[in-house]
């Protein structure tokens, strides 16, 4: 509940709104108990009353009444109708939404059509129709209020009732044998309830503006009564000569109003899981870079990666996910790049052309030199000409790399273009080359084809195409075919291998499963808890690994020819973020061949032959 | 077919999908998931489905767990149709454990609270015999008792998964379906949760249905092996015969396609990899177009099941 406010006082706005709020509600709910006039005393002798007036703060209206009397039992009434309306729209509406989500079908349709009836009129004459069939009253102006509102909450939570009832734990529950009304009540609901409460925070606000409304047309609360509404109403036939009696439950209502929806937004804010981490701030074109450049990098390799390291800020602390990364790649070499989920590989991946989202990427340091220039020390418009033209990516799920309203044809040329400034009739031969050059089958369709009528294994093809637009010199690819069946995979593999060769490109390949790596990598380097713990020639790492976190991790992948069978493991699981002061081997507490002193400092890599291995006790 | 030693079994199952053309056309089209299938599961024996996407595979495992209405078919558990058990009844026979163990569990209830359900709902045990229970079953798949009041966004895939393990196990059922068990966990973790998943298996005397595109996996844990193309099973065989000496082209194919550590890549000429459309599937055989072995006659008729040396397959020109 603390963090909760905290959340909300983050937004500074919400907060005013927050106390604005607190204020109106705790002097108009306290009003019975204040001394003030009888609100329904009529004194015509005191009628029009300014402001300021002797014994009346805010002056009388036309039939002498307090002003500030009525005001506060007014704001009091209005506040009790809007509150009772919001909650019996809510109530009914998400109960419908839910059954309609729920169910599906029919009882989706049905409820659903009900309410789009509902929503096909203007609501201030549905509204007005309510009345006319009830009667004038603020009781029954409240129920046409509350009617009025309930398609808005049924359509909202229909919404997410429907993707919250096809999520994978409402079958989980099911096969735990709850009824479905159980599992509306204990599964879906609690889920739901944030967007509830959301929406009535963000509409609560209309409908006292929606009753005042209905009161100041007479249809609402009847005299003397007073409520905001029909103060406002009887003070408009004096409006030109005493505005005051229009002016005093005007500025009530824009205060409330504002309030409610300032808080509104607030509490919204504070109960969107992906606001409240701050993730919709918009991230910046390059990560920030917060090195102090003294890495020395006098290598002349093609690219050169010297003690990279990439860190996320969260609450200004710095969690590092990459530490002291180096490694070259020469022209024309695959380099594998193999770990685990938080190992640091696909950061350093997208450190290189400083792809890191940031905020919250930081990185820290390090120098990352391409063809002989720091690419780290480039600005913008520098890097920006080498993205997609001199190094391009391509990434594990073309689904969400390609844009989906944008036919493949079109993004092919749009690649070429963006970079060489040519007109259409070259990119689009260039485009269909390219097409060709993947292997893919009947290139006219699937020119004109959306990404999602694409199969995943054609959906990689034509992204290895848009990286290969420009000629590139470097690929990076982070798990390229993991999300692809065997077949596909091989074939994809296979593709990108003879394109290498043929093409002398250099390529980054990231992957988990070492039978890929295998396949067309000529060197390997192997990440764990963000740091390189092996390097060397594949056939070597293969044949002989010599970390215990390599040889263990290859033995535990089960391979296909040995039956079923127990299988060897490693204990425990891989560290998610590795902060600053740990030290020691960060593979210690799962490795088989742990001593004393493998936790005492920090293990240096140490280089013999071409490979390399950041361990004490590494397998001769 | 239905063996008295079946604990599972179905026969003639399929689903399809069915659409309206169009918002005023009335005739509907007919997608095809799953084509005809018989399956039959012995007590305390693991059953391997293997496939690539697309196969229908989740859709098979889904109608047998009762969570997909079949459109024909029967389906039988043990010796009973499951039409005729009680409601809320099957869950004490069959479980289905999922492939994304995060998003199986509720993200706003505690592990402990999403433990106690099949308790309290299945078996009907008050709160101390729950407490016990979950305790019990807590050290079987070796989580910690303290990680029970937390949320299920602070565990890693494999703890989850743990979780997911306890939660089937709580139900006393002795069938379990395994969809895709391992494919979301990390490397290092997957051989623990394989090994965890046989161990119990011995223990508590279950069955499995394993569902899974890694034939590896499938290997590590299953005595008999199914292979589906299509919607349509191509080969059954025990599990070793069939990673040792594959019939259909289409087993071929996956076994070949698999990366090894110990060579390097060959060239792969492009063979359409597309599967057929399922709203309008071929007359012939399914993998026709894919096929190493085709001749004229697959792509006009449509293999039954062949039985040689114990085997049995779809196929007219087979492999060895």
């Amino acid at each position: 509940m603390i963090n909760f406010l905290k959340l909300i006082s983050r937004n500074k706005l919400a907060l005013f709104g927050g106390i604005l709020l607190v204020i109106i509600f705790v002097v108009s709910f306290l009003s019975p108990l204040l001394p003030l006039k009888d609100p329904d005393v009529i004194k015509t002798s005191d009628r029009f009353l300014l402001p300021f007036s002797e014994g009346y703060l805010l002056g009388t209206d036309h039939l002498g009444r307090d002003l500030l009397s009525r005001l506060l039992w007014g704001t009091r009434l209005s506040l009790l109708v809007g509150i009772s309306a919001a909650l019996i729209s809510a109530t009914i509406g998400s109960i419908l939404g839910t059954i309609a989500g729920f169910y599906g079908n029919k009882t989706d349709n049905v409820i659903m059509r009900i309410i789009d009836v509902l929503m096909a009129f203007p609501y201030i004459l549905l509204a007005l129709a309510i009345v006319a069939v009830l009667g004038p009253g603020l009781f029954n102006a409240m129920i046409a209020v509350a009617l009025v509102n309930i398609p808005f909450f049924a359509r909202n939570i229909r919404g997410v009732t429907v993707t919250i009832a096809n999520k994978e734990f409402i079958d989980a529950a099911r096969l735990s044998g709850m009824s479905n009304f159980k599992i509306i009540i204990y599964e879906i609901f609690p889920n739901i309830l944030p967007v509830i409460v959301v929406t009535i925070s963000t509409t609560v606000g209309w409908m006292i503006l929606e009753t005042a409304g209905l009161s100041f047309l007479g249809l609402g609360s009847q005299p003397p009564q007073a409520d905001l509404g029909s103060m406002l109403g009887e003070g408009r036939s004096a409006l030109i000569v005493n505005p005051h009696t229009s002016y005093v439950p005007g500025a009530m209502i824009f205060l409330i109003v504002i309030a409610v929806n300032l808080f509104g937004d607030g509490i919204r804010d504070a109960l969107d899981p992906r606001l409240s981490k701050g993730e919709l701030v918009k991230p910046q074109p390059v990560t920030q870079i917060k090195s102090n450049g003294n890495v020395e990098n006098k290598s002349n390799s093609f690219l050169s990666v010297k003690n990279l390291t990439t860190a996320f800020e969260f609450d200004n602390k710095l969690h590092l996910a990459s530490k002291d990364v180096s490694f070259d790649i020469k022209k024309g070499e695959c380099l594998g790049l193999i770990g685990e989920s938080g190992s640091g590989k696909s950061v350093t991946a997208l450190s290189i052309t400083c792809l890191v989202a940031s905020p919250p990427g930081v990185i820290v340091n390090g120098s990352v030199k391409f063809q002989g220039d720091d690419i780290l020390k480039m600005n913008y418009e520098q890097i920006r000409e080498l993205r997609g033209n001199k190094i391009s990516y391509i990434f594990q799920d073309p689904l969400s790399t390609l844009h989906p309203l944008i036919k493949i044809g079109k993004q092919l040329e749009e690649a070429f273009i963006e970079h060489n400034h040519q007109k259409n009739k070259e990119a689009t031969l260039k485009g269909k080359e390219l097409l060709k050059l993947v292997q893919i089958p009947n290139i006219e369709n699937v020119w004109n084809s959306y990404p999602h009528e694409l199969s995943g294994g054609m959906r990689q093809r034509v992204s290895i195409a848009m990286a290969l637009t420009n000629d590139p010199e470097l690929i990076i690819a982070d798990e390229p075919t993991t999300a692809l069946d065997v077949t596909v995979q091989a074939q994809i593999l296979s593709l990108l291998d003879t394109l290498r060769k043929e093409r002398g490109l250099s390529v980054l390949f990231i992957s988990h499963d070492f039978g890929v790596v295998s396949q067309i990598c000529d060197r390997v380097i192997v990440m764990y808890g963000g740091q390189i713990v092996e390097e060397g020639k594949t056939e070597n790492i293969m044949s002989k690994p010599r970390h215990p976190y390599t040889s263990q991790l290859m033995e535990c992948v089960p391979h296909i020819g040995f039956g079923k069978r127990k299988l060897p493991t490693i204990l425990g699981s891989p560290p998610l973020i590795i902060y600053k002061k740990e030290i020691g081997c960060s593979f210690a507490s799962r490795c088989l061949f742990k001593k004393d002193n493998c936790l005492n400092e920090d293990i240096k890599i140490v280089r013999k032959g071409d490979s390399e291995v950041r361990c004490l006790y590494p397998h001769e | 077919m239905n063996n008295k030693m079946d604990i599972l079994s179905a026969k003639n199952l399929s689903k399809f999908y069915s659409k309206n053309k169009g918002l005023f056309n009335k005739q509907s089209i007919n997608l095809r998931a799953v084509n005809n299938i018989n399956i039959n599961l012995k007590a305390k024996e693991s059953l391997g489905i293997v496939g690539e996407s697309g196969c229908g595979k989740s859709t098979l495992a889904k109608m047998l767990a009762g969570l997909i209405t079949p459109s024909s078919g029967e389906i039988k558990i043990q010796d009973k149709d499951i039409n005729n058990y009680k409601k809320y009844e099957l869950p004490n026979h069959i479980q289905y454990m999922f492939q994304d163990p995060i998003s199986s569990l509720n993200p706003r209830k505690t592990i402990y609270q999403s433990l106690a359900a099949p308790l309290k709902y299945l078996r009907n045990l008050d709160e101390k015999e729950i407490e016990k229970e979950i305790k019990s079953i807590i050290k079987e798949v070796s989580l910690k008792e303290e990680f029970l009041n937390r949320f299920p966004h602070e565990f890693s895939g494999g703890q989850a998964q743990r979780i997911g393990i306890a939660r089937v196990l709580l139900s006393k059922a002795k069938i379990i379906i395994l969809d895709e068990p391992v494919s979301a966990l990390d490397v290092s973790v997957q051989s623990q949760i394989l090994n965890l998943l046989n161990d119990l298996q011995k223990k508590f005397e279950l069955s499995y249905i394993v569902i899974s595109h890694d034939l590896a996996v499938i290997e590590a844990i299953c005595d008999r092996v199914m292979v589906m193309y299509f919607g349509d099973i191509v080969e059954k065989s025990d599990a070793k015969e069939l990673f040792q000496k594959p019939y259909h082209p289409y087993t071929n194919l996956l076994l070949k396609s698999v990366p090894k550590t110990n060579q390097k890549i060959k060239i792969q000429n492009l063979i359409e990899t597309e599967l057929p459309d399922p709203i309008n599937p071929p007359e012939g055989c399914s993998f026709y177009s894919r096929c190493e072995n085709k001749t004229e006659k697959c792509k006009d008729l449509n293999p039954e099941e062949t039985i040689k040396e114990n085997r049995k397959f779809k196929c007219f020109f087979p492999n060895n």
